[in-house]
């Protein structure tokens, strides 16, 4: 490629460092914002299928998603998964406890910047902001009732690696009153996030909000 | 309703038949199910494969599958890794991959995830593991580019939360470009989705 539309401030092939970035160094319900380590595709070079592979066009302006692009395909593939595991809640488990289990992933794997964004869709669909804050203060293991605490154990069982989840796991979540749907839904909410925390993890990083 | 229609590798991972119990609940998910399998095929049949080659993504994906010792899963990618290495077409020194691959997993398979917070409040809960890397001897049969993907991938299997600017220049430096690194990515990381939505709906079976 040689038009860009942007200037060359970096050769694409080399990694950008962010020296003076401010680096959140906890777990929050605050917006965080997230900066690559490659540089994103420049929309100047996006055609057809790249386009496609955002799903959303106004993705081409996140960084992340744009990065992403550069294996369009795949990028589709995963978020079309991403939107019906999280959104489709015309049956199943409610969003909060989906949102529950991407948390608790996004807890255990150590992903800030996702357990951030997941935190946030937890407190608003559960009204339960001080349990969730508590899972992100205090970890997995933190007190919940038993309904949370069954679904934060098996996402964390599924998270871990070799997966560590077992038949107890999934009697306890049917003790708890979810049905074969639910259950698979939190199995679904907790694998993606096995997914989506490699990615935001190892190909950029988080910034923490400008103070006020 | 049935609705197993082209071949699902899900549904073949979990020995799925049409209608049973995992048949008729995937298939009130259509649209995940359609995709796990569109993601499937996005990163092992691609319509643009770049310059990550067929042999990668599977020597990849049978050490992934490997690490996580989840025994349908981990056939299924050795199996498909074996006929990729003997095709025909795949390069000579691709031969003994199948062997090299299975020989680093026994050498990098442990328990995750953990490893080391940034500097702070969380220090407290840094982790000590294992810090994987293809020993030297053995770099010449897997070539200095699949040895950098493994390295990588043992990273994102494991200590995901230590990834760094430097890892992804150690994956520049062995020849992966920006686009290759972000395919890359892409493949560990559906691995590990794939591989848990198997493992979990076999137990709701």
């Amino acid at each position: 490629m040689t038009t860009s539309s942007t200037p060359a401030a970096v050769a694409p092939e080399a990694v950008i460092e962010h020296a003076d970035l401010d680096r959140p160094v906890a777990f929050t319900q605050a917006e965080l914002g997230w900066v690559p380590w490659l540089e994103p595709l420049p929309e100047s070079e996006f055609e057809e299928r790249h386009w496609t592979g955002l799903v959303d066009a106004s993705r081409a302006k996140s960084p992340y998603f744009a990065l992403l692009a550069r294996d369009p395909e795949i990028l589709g593939a995963r978020t079309r998964t991403d939107k019906d595991i999280f959104y489709n809640t015309k049956e199943g488990l409610p969003r909060a406890e989906r949102e529950l289990a991407a948390t608790a992933t996004s807890r255990h794997n150590g992903c800030i910047f996702c357990a951030s964004v997941h935190s946030r869709f937890a407190s608003h669909h559960s009204k339960r902001g001080d349990d969730v804050q508590r899972l992100l203060d205090e970890g997995t293991d933190a007190a919940l009732d038993s309904r949370w605490r069954a679904i934060v154990d098996a996402s964390v069982a599924l998270a871990s690696t070799p997966v560590a989840l077992t038949a107890g796991h999934i009697a306890e979540l049917r003790a708890q009153g979810l049905d074969p749907l639910e259950i698979a839904d939190v199995i679904h909410g907790s694998a993606f996030f096995s997914w989506a925390n490699r990615l935001m993890l190892s190909l950029g990083e988080p910034e923490a909000p400008a103070t006020p | 309703m049935t609705t197993i229609t082209p071949p699902d590798v899900i549904d073949e991972l979990l020995g799925v038949t049409p209608g049973s119990a995992i048949d008729e609940l995937r298939a009130r998910r259509p649209v995940t199910r359609a995709n796990a399998q569109a993601s499937y095929d996005a990163l092992f049949t691609p319509e643009h494969p770049g310059t990550v080659s067929a042999v990668e993504r599977l020597a990849v994906a049978a050490f992934v599958a490997g690490l996580h010792a989840s025994a349908p899963t981990e056939r299924y990618y050795a199996e498909q890794l074996l006929s990729a290495a003997a095709a025909p077409v795949a390069d000579e020194s691709a031969r003994a991959l199948p062997q090299a691959v299975a020989t680093e997993i026994a050498a990098a398979r442990t328990s995750g995830p953990y490893g080391a917070y940034p500097a702070g409040p969380l220090s407290v809960e840094d982790t000590e593991g294992l810090r994987y890397r293809v020993a030297p001897d053995r770099r010449d049969v897997l070539g200095v580019r699949l040895s950098a993907a493994l390295d990588h991938a043992h990273l994102l299997v494991f200590r995901p939360r230590e990834a760094s600017p430097a890892a992804l220049q150690a994956l520049l430096d062995a020849g992966w470009s920006t686009s290759d690194i972000v395919t890359l990515s892409q493949l560990v990381a559906f691995l590990t989705f794939q591989i848990r939505v198997v493992a979990g709906l076999e137990l709701l079976s």
